[in-house]
């Protein structure tokens, strides 16, 4: 189906360090990509690149073709570590503010997601706990029809029936023409819904795998071969 | 429909072997449509594409098929339940001899192991009623 995300030699420095170190790979439409690495691996650094946060100081990123910028903005759809609304805002301004932002955002599929969950509209922001400002923060993200879909830790500090919520969320409405690049600590709770797998490593990437094969071939699960490769 | 996975096979593997468990049981009949491979996928918390893959396969098998405009369905045949019933009672019988041969016991003794095992048990429930 073609590549939704080719990096070419990704480089990126924070003064002395090297985050990103001449990386390159590729992401194919429609599948789930899980980008693995322990902590200080490049993988927000990567994922802040592909959504335009951060400039890499070598190399080149090209999402949908397009060189990061207006347009490539406009196909990928980025869910941040941590959410960034304002606490003072209420949740129907949140929703006005992606429909004002994004062409491809549907208002009605996060009212009826919302609904779901008995979050209503007229919640501040500040009201909200942690696990549910994280949905809501997902059900924005998820509610575009984007082709590229960048998710930086979905399910960090939330409980374990709000994290399949989330990636029952994310399967339920990510569109099949689309990439899905989901970076995680929690591996055995996403394993089931990745396609691939990318291990980065001090900048490098060191795997890029399907998860079938890897599992066919090591007989074990991804969660314990992350174990084996990053043993400390 | 209860989605069940280990760690250790491909997940589309796992799918297969549980569709199939449901045609030997029962649970799915000839004929029957199954819910769309979004469906499925949310449902057993899958990727889509893992999904598709156990069911195109279950297809190559010929235990569903696929009708172009209206889904997908179990296959008409109804040799299909008893012939996969029958490969999943084999496959017990293999599990349990191999683990009674672990243990020192002779497909002899199994039968006799059995025997015993099916009177205690009759006696105990009917002891139970009375």
């Amino acid at each position: 189906m073609g590549n939704i995300l080719e990096c070419h030699n990704v480089t990126k420095r924070y003064g002395e360090k090297t985050a990103l170190d001449y990386l390159s790979l590729s992401v194919e439409s429609g599948r789930i990509t899980g980008l693995l690495g322990p902590n200080g691996s490049g993988k927000t650094t990567l994922i802040k690149i592909i959504s335009g946060i951060l400039c890499a100081n070598e190399g080149e990123v090209l999402a949908g073709g397009n060189k990061i910028g207006i347009e490539s903005k406009k196909i990928v759809s980025y869910l941040p570590e941590r959410p960034y609304f304002s606490p003072g805002m209420k949740v129907s301004e949140t929703i006005k503010f992606f429909s004002d932002f994004y062409e491809d955002f549907s208002e009605d599929a996060a009212v009826d997601m919302l609904n779901t969950l008995n979050i209503s509209p007229d919640a501040k922001i500040r009201t909200l706990s942690k696990g549910n400002r994280e949905k809501v923060q997902l059900i924005l993200v998820m509610s575009r029809k984007a082709r590229l879909y960048l998710l930086d830790e979905p399910m960090g500090g939330v409980d374990p029936a709000a994290r399949d919520f989330i990636l029952k969320t994310i399967l339920a409405n990510y569109n099949e023409e689309a990439g899905v690049i989901i970076s995680t600590h929690l591996i055995s709770d996403v394993e089931k819904v990745l396609d691939d797998v990318i291990f980065l490593k001090n900048g490098k990437m060191v795997l890029h795998k399907s998860v079938d094969v890897l599992r066919s071939e090591k007989g074990k699960s991804i969660d314990a071969l992350f174990r084996e490769v990053f043993a400390c | 429909m209860e989605w069940k996975f280990n760690n250790e096979a491909p997940i589309y593997q796992q799918i297969m072997e549980q569709i199939k468990a449901m045609i030997a049981t029962g649970v799915l009949k000839a004929g029957d449509k199954l819910p769309s491979v979004r469906e499925l996928a949310v449902s057993a918390g899958v990727n889509p594409n893992t999904m598709q893959k156990a069911l195109s396969e279950l297809e190559r098998d010929g235990l569903l098929c696929s009708k172009r405009t209206s889904g997908r369905f179990v296959s008409d045949n109804q040799e299909n339940a008893d012939i996969l019933q029958e490969a999943m009672m084999m496959e017990c019988v293999k599990a349990f001899i191999e683990n009674m041969a672990k243990l020192g016991y002779s497909v002899k003794d199994c039968i006799r192991i059995i025997e015993k095992y099916e009177k205690d048990t009759k006696d105990t429930s009917e002891e139970q009623k009375a």
